[in-house]
């Protein structure tokens, strides 16, 4: 079958934009650095022996702000995608999103927690404020998870519409929680609360990339291995059991790395939606279905977009930043009504 | 090769299978028929594992199916399903390809077998298209040449389950498809298929069981088994019954 690109064209592209990306965000924000000097500087920031002189405004710019944030769009950006990947795959459905399973929500909802209770503890200690949010985020999204997975669970078998609902139920209770936390924060924690709900990469430093990197790497090495796998439970559970395939476990590994996956990368940017539905879908429209693909390439892709994303963010409103909320959302939900008008034509 | 004993399955309140026994034998087709609600996908789900019998068991290979585990188990039973519900564009011979799953037989046997088990299926002309495109008849066959790939070429000791295998097809492919599973009989595997057709369930098969309310009313060879009285009192349609001309196997025709 023909498909739109054969895969080495496809991964050469796709590695070539991802390393455009990178350079790009490193290199253009409020100060544009020459991009010369930008891989100059990211070239001995990775220890490569070349002469400094004249390099050091770019070195500590992209070393101290650009080079974390970036990294941060990269890593948030794989997981969101490879999230999206497992979700489609687990709903068979090409329009599933990781937000289906409560992850993002039960995320939210513990952040507004952390944001509002804190507050009204007279502020949360300045040193341990954003790893106490992130932490809040995580669990938050990972419980809320864990819950939705319970109760889809009945008679040691996992009902993938229950679910759904559940999924559905939990999200709009998860927001009835945001939206009282909401009412009871005052003007400053209301502000923090909103640009939250909005996602940023700012404020990326390497300390808090740490986690993040450990969960995406956990995601990464394991999804590809269950790509087979994946392709199989599309047949449907019943004819992927059939060929062998356990496919209860596979359920629960899914479920398991988009909670890692999602509340992690919720944790460490806040809420940014629509990469986990655009990222796939794109990429399957270009390669075709088989997750022995698709898996890696919504990683590189999905970095990519997120990069582009930011960068935008970054520079129509220089020297402002618009949250990357707001520009994925304005990208990916016409994306999204595109697919919908196309696939009823 | 697999073996119903005393099987009762319960769906809800109602009991849709009593008291089943019956064994596949390798190399042979045996048919399953009867009316609508008869329990014939129920029999199905049991001999594969998807019902779990209320009483007796299922055996394959002398042993309980639920000890059968993941790949293993692939490799000695595949189950063709009524519908699928596949929505994502892949190429026929990845959808046959998955077939191979359980198996290690790597890249270019696999290509093999795939180009074979579309052939057997007579669907070697789709290779290369996209199976989202296929009318529902070329999807039934793309399906088939998976299950048939999965067991490829068909041993002793494998089993094959087929749910309604001739539903969308037109006469022509019923009887390829139909022969298909039969070569994949001669070289060893034990075959069980539903189907609603007698004429044709009188041709192919060796062994038919009429299931009628959940419980057998008679197994044997076509000849015992297709009856004007049994037909009349499992499907409540007169018929006569005639030797077929040529071949010599019953011959339904409706009064």
């Amino acid at each position: 079958m023909k498909r739109l690109l054969a895969p080495r064209t496809l991964f050469l592209s796709l590695g070539l934009l991802w390393l455009l990306a990178i350079w790009l965000s490193l290199a253009l924000g409020p100060v544009s650095l020459p991009f010369v000097d930008t891989l100059r500087a990211g070239l001995r920031l990775l220890g490569a022996p070349i002469a400094g002189q004249g390099l050091e405004q770019a070195e500590l710019i992209v070393g101290q702000i650009r080079l974390p944030r970036t990294l941060l769009g990269l890593l948030v950006g794989a997981v969101l995608a490879l999230s999206g990947v497992a979700m489609q795959g687990l709903f068979r459905n090409p329009l599933a999103d990781p937000g289906l399973v409560g992850v993002a929500s039960g995320a939210a909802l513990g952040a507004a927690l952390a944001i509002v209770l804190g507050s009204g503890f007279g502020g949360l200690p300045e040193a341990l404020a954003p790893y106490l949010l992130s932490l809040c985020a995580f669990l938050g999204g990972l419980g809320v998870t864990a819950l939705v997975y319970r109760l889809g669970r009945h008679n040691g078998r996992t009902s993938v519409a229950t679910m759904l609902l559940a999924g559905i139920a939990l999200t709009a209770l998860a927001g009835a929680g945001v939206g009282l936390f909401t009412y009871l924060a005052d003007d400053a924690t209301l502000r923090t609360l909103t640009f939250w709900n909005l996602g940023s990469l700012n404020g990326a430093s390497y300390q808090r990339l740490w986690p993040l990197l450990l969960v995406v790497c956990v995601v990464a090495l394991w999804l590809p291995r269950r790509a087979q796998a994946l392709n199989a439970l599309l047949l449907g559970e019943s004819e992927a059991r059939h060929l062998g395939v356990e496919v209860e476990t596979l359920k629960r590994e899914l479920v398991f790395c988009t909670a890692l996956g999602v509340g992690a990368a919720v944790a460490a940017a806040g809420l940014i939606g629509f990469i986990g539905l655009v990222v796939p879908h794109l990429l399957r429209m270009l390669v075709g279905p088989d997750h022995r693909l698709l898996l890696p390439a919504s990683l590189l892709a999905g970095g990519t977009l997120l990069l582009f994303a930011d960068l935008v963010a970054r520079l129509l409103l220089a020297p402002a930043e618009l949250p990357i909320g707001i520009v994925t959302a304005f990208i990916g939900a016409p994306f999204f009504l595109f697919l919908l008008i196309k696939g009823r034509g | 090769m697999l073996q119903a004993q005393g099987v009762h399955v319960r769906r809800g309140s109602k009991q849709v299978l009593q008291a089943i026994d019956l064994s596949l034998h390798a190399g042979q087709v045996l048919g399953v028929l009867g009316p609508n609600g008869a329990g014939k996908s129920s029999l199905l789900g049991a001999l594969c594992g998807e019902l779990t019998p209320n009483q007796g068991q299922v055996l394959m290979q002398g042993l309980a199916l639920a000890q059968w585990q993941g790949a293993a188990r692939a490799r000695a039973l595949a189950v063709l399903p009524q519908v699928s519900s596949l929505d994502f564009s892949f190429s026929v011979e990845e959808v046959v390809g998955m077939g191979r799953l359980p198996h290690a037989s790597g890249v270019q046997r696999d290509a093999e077998i795939i180009e074979q088990a579309l052939y057997a299926a007579d669907a070697q002309h789709l290779l290369g298209r996209s199976y989202l495109a296929l009318s529902g008849g070329e999807r039934q066959r793309v399906h088939l040449a998976r299950v048939l790939a999965q067991l490829w070429p068909g041993a002793e000791g494998s089993v094959l389950l087929l749910d309604e295998p001739t539903s969308a097809l037109d006469p022509l492919h019923q009887h390829t498809t139909l022969q298909a599973v039969r070569e994949i009989a001669q070289r060893g595997t034990a075959v069980l298929v539903i189907l609603h057709d007698l004429n044709l369930a009188a041709r192919y098969c060796d062994c038919i069981v009429l299931l009628h309310e959940g419980r057998c009313h008679a197994t044997g060879s076509p000849q015992q088994v297709l009856t004007p009285q049994a037909l009349k009192t499992v499907f409540g349609i007169e018929v006569l019954v005639q030797a077929h001309p040529e071949r010599g196997h019953p011959l339904i025709i409706a009064r």
